[in-house]
């Protein structure tokens, strides 16, 4: 994953060639000169698929961190403002019971499909995780005696919330964070390859697999590579995510399903 | 009279959820972009006076909260709606293609179960060897390889490559049973691949738990043989979470077909609304993701409900 997010920062400097430059001769097999290969129109893949880890960093960690931000707001004041609570799980589950890459579809194409509809749409996909799972542990925190004693001693809502809550929660939010992002790269390149998602010609893995999808046979490097940045990727976050449970919090060593 | 409050209070929560998942659906086809009366009538040509009959046809030209209730009672009646593309009814669409997601529903989680459970309890009863090992490498691939990929892969592999499975095409079980089931092998095992890994980890997590459970040891006392002590005391009792986990996955599955029915072109509810989302065909949409909503949301209380005659202490939180 490191070298992943390398090529991710350094996109510029690395990238040999032009991600979107038709220069070489179309659907040429990995060579010295082009080591990934081309594509169908003569473009380098490896110079794509560098550019194409950018964009899935970057979509993958903004739209966590925005649904994790709204998730955590909402999480809060449903469990500290009890009228609110019925409101929050009723929404929280009907938002749950669409399916994420259904719903994620639905969202794509009512916004005009590209990078910020797509991080809008994740965003508002996986919201109702965070949420839940701020507002259940929130709603254990709250009972317990050094909030009672801040309560006591005349502590502001807001400010007993984040200062005095959200430090003691901020650990399993951190390691759902992590464990997301994988996903959050998977559904952003479903969405792509479907067509609802980051349009061609930006070179996201999951458009690069749906142009290759149509050259399988002749040429199978154009989608195979990207899936595999896919794949180790969400592997690499989901094994730094086992690796933050361990390292914040060693009591909790079964996840929550 | 606890059980019976327990259930109450849950099919009221259950009314409301699906109250909010009709007002998101709908809400959702509202801002959906374009004009669905153009969609009728064709781009090139339409006068406004026809665009205006249209609206009016469609009820489009009416407040929304108007057409909401509207739109509400016509479904409590069973109307569906007519879908703007096809001109056919929603409900017979979705009939022409629930048997065949069905089946590929059905066959993704019978794939999931063949390969998890073995797989659950052998790592389980081997923990640290290499089966153990073989089982992680299984689960950790199987939630990040997205299931377009691993589609695509399989079908490089055992159509392209080894040419021993079809690579898309659908044949009704009424036509061809073997051609019916070779093409759905791949499109199962890609759909069924990530619900598998998941239900692997549960099982191995809860059966190391079970196994070291006192009912298990007096079983084993008793000179029960280790092989009924594993499948009639242990596993009927792992078992309970992963009843659990697989009816929250459900939505999840529905979700993968989509993906997986565009992959191998299968002519089932997924690449329907697929369809519908890239045609602007709302009342399509609407239906289906409604209907989706609804069958997750039942499935759920369903899991809750014999969650709760499983496990008696449920109900009392």
């Amino acid at each position: 994953m490191l070298v992943l997010a390398f090529f991710a920062i350094v996109e510029n400097l690395i990238c040999p060639y032009d991600p979107l430059a038709v220069e070489f001769l179309p659907l040429d097999p990995p060579s010295l000169k082009n080591p990934f290969g081309t594509d169908n129109l003569g473009r380098d893949v490896f110079s794509r698929f560098v550019a194409g880890a950018r964009i899935s960093f970057v979509v993958g960690l903004t739209s966590v961190f925005f649904a994790s931000l709204i998730g955590i707001v909402a999480g809060l004041m449903a469990a500290y403002f009890k009228r609110l609570q019925a409101i929050f799980m009723r929404v929280m589950d009907a938002i749950w019971a669409f399916p994420m890459l259904l719903l994620a579809m639905a969202l794509a194409v009512s916004l005009q499909a590209g990078m910020v509809t797509v991080i809008v749409a994740i965003s508002l996909v996986y919201t109702p995780l965070f949420a839940r799972l701020v507002y259940g542990q929130a709603l254990s925190l709250l009972e317990r005696e050094f909030i009672l004693a801040a309560q006591a001693f005349g502590c502001q809502p807001a400010r007993l919330l984040f200062t005095h809550v959200l430090p003691n929660l901020a650990a399993p939010v951190i390691v759902q964070a992590t464990l997301t992002v994988g996903t959050a790269i998977v559904l952003e390149s479903s969405l792509s390859f479907l067509g609802v998602g980051i349009q061609p010609p930006t070179p996201s893995w999951g458009v690069m697999i749906q142009t290759g999808y149509k050259w399988l046979e002749q040429a199978p490097w154009i989608s195979v590579l990207p899936g595999l940045g896919i794949y180790v990727t969400v592997v690499s976050f989901s094994v730094l995510g086992d690796w933050l449970r361990l390292v914040l919090d060693p009591k909790q060593l079964t996840r929550k399903v | 009279m606890i059980l019976k409050a327990f259930l109450i209070r849950r099919l009221l929560q259950t009314l409301i959820t699906l109250f909010v998942v009709t007002l998101i659906s709908f809400t959702l086809c509202m801002v959906l972009p374009g004009d669905p009366s153009l969609a009728v009538v064709g781009h090139e040509g339409a006068s406004e006076e026809m665009i205006q009959t249209v609206r009016k046809e469609l009820g489009l030209d009416q407040p929304i909260v108007v057409q909401y209730f509207k739109w509400l009672s016509s479904l409590v009646s069973g109307d569906f709606g007519i879908s703007i593309r096809t001109r056919v009814h929603v409900l017979t669409l979705f009939g022409q293609r629930l048997p065949l997601t069905l089946e590929l529903l059905g066959l993704g989680i019978l794939f999931a179960l063949l390969v998890a459970i073995p797989m659950g309890i052998l790592s389980a009863l081997r923990p640290n060897t290499w089966v153990d090992t073989l089982g992680t490498v299984l689960s950790v691939s199987g939630v990040a390889m997205p299931q377009f990929f691993l589609g695509m892969l399989l079908i490089l592999i055992f159509a392209i490559w080894l040419g021993w499975l079809p690579s898309s095409g659908y044949f009704s079980l009424t036509e061809s049973l073997t051609g019916n089931l070779k093409g759905m092998i791949l499109p199962a095992i890609s759909l069924g691949s990530v619900v598998s890994a998941e239900i692997m980890r549960q099982l191995r997590s809860s059966m190391l738990e079970v196994l070291n459970e006192e009912f298990v040891q007096t079983a084993r006392a008793k000179g029960v043989a280790e092989f009924m002590v594993i499948i009639k005391h242990a596993l009927r009792n792992a078992l309970i979470p992963v009843v659990t986990l697989l009816g929250m996955r459900i939505g999840r599955l529905i979700g993968g077909i989509v993906i997986i029915e565009v992959v191998f072109s299968l002519p089932g509810i997924g690449r329907l609304l697929m369809n519908a989302v890239l045609f602007n065909d709302f009342p399509v949409l609407q239906t289906g993701v409604l209907l989706v909503a609804f069958a997750v949301t039942f499935l759920n209380l369903l899991t809750d409900i014999s969650y709760s005659f499983l496990d008696p202490r449920i109900r009392h939180t």
